[in-house]
């Protein structure tokens, strides 16, 4: 079964808050080995004028999965889990995250290409504060490998 | 600061513990970064880590350079290999960068990594791996 084409353009529900926390920021520093002190010693993110911890700069994934989630669950979207492969993500930063915001994410499918038998499926995931002010903006392309 | 400047080289290795730990810690269970079985159903050569481990991981570098992980505004990448994942022994990746553009205008730096596999023949396993920097105010 291959990827449903007509995701494309689909925009799914904003996911419920997230509260970033500062223990989170400093487990998930730790998971990609992130060494700088303003990721986990508050007095070292507030000298470089920051108003909390500060989040890795890849920390927005679990944000943009978490919305990504909504397309790879989509009973329509005949995506398999154990056959998604990432084929490129991309970070834009409006603002650093802090622990302290709290964030929704917005998933939209921007594009659904087929490739042999493999389809690839860019998603853009819109990080917001709960009060609308844009933090980051991801995309994602997941590789869905057909069957051999 | 000129385009081609090294902003350095570090080395990251990664072992089935890092995997689970950056599975917990971003919420990304997918099992064929963790299941040597799953993996190899859907014909990977076994677990391998997660691309956003590799990504994450790498960025460091930019980090160091640049002092401030708050001035990384702009980080993409292609993931253009798979990193294999032993038991044991697990993998080590060689991370380079270098400035790949100084944009003085926007006052933003772009650092271009170079993230390869030598357990892979020195695969390249991250490619157009870019992050844009804001630079200090003068």
């Amino acid at each position: 079964m291959g990827v449903n084409p007509d995701l494309q353009g689909r925009s799914y529900p904003p996911t419920q808050p997230y509260a970033v926390g500062r223990e989170k920021i400093r487990e998930f520093a730790a998971a990609v080995k992130a060494g700088h002190p303003a990721h986990s010693d508050l007095e070292a993110a507030r000298e470089l004028g920051h108003a909390d911890l500060v989040a890795p700069p890849t920390f927005a994934v679990v944000l943009a999965q978490r919305a990504e989630q909504a397309v790879v669950k989509d009973p329509d979207s005949g995506i398999d889990f154990s056959r998604v492969v990432h084929a490129d993500e991309r970070f834009t930063h409006h603002r650093p995250i802090v622990a302290g915001d709290e964030l929704v994410a917005t998933a939209t499918v921007e594009t659904v290409k087929s490739l042999g038998g493999h389809s690839m499926v860019t998603t853009r995931a819109d990080i917001a504060t709960t009060a609308g002010e844009p933090v980051s903006t991801v995309r994602s392309t997941l590789l869905v490998r057909g069957e051999e | 600061m000129q385009k081609g400047d090294s902003i350095g080289s570090s080395t990251i290795r990664l072992d089935r513990a890092d995997l689970v730990r950056y599975a917990g810690a971003s919420g990304d269970f997918n099992p064929i970064h963790w299941s040597e079985s799953t993996a190899r159903s859907v014909e990977l050569p076994g677990v391998i880590a997660h691309g956003m481990l590799t990504m994450g991981a790498a960025v460091q570098l930019v980090t160091d350079w640049c002092g401030d992980p708050g001035r990384i505004v702009d980080y993409q990448t292609r993931f253009t290999q798979m990193v294999p994942v032993p038991e044991d022994g697990g993998a080590t990746l060689e991370i380079a960068g270098k400035v790949g553009a100084v944009d003085t205008e926007a006052g933003t730096a772009r650092i271009d990594l170079t993230v390869t596999d030598p357990g892979n023949d020195g695969a390249r396993v991250l490619t157009k791996a870019q992050a844009v920097v804001r630079l200090a105010e003068q």
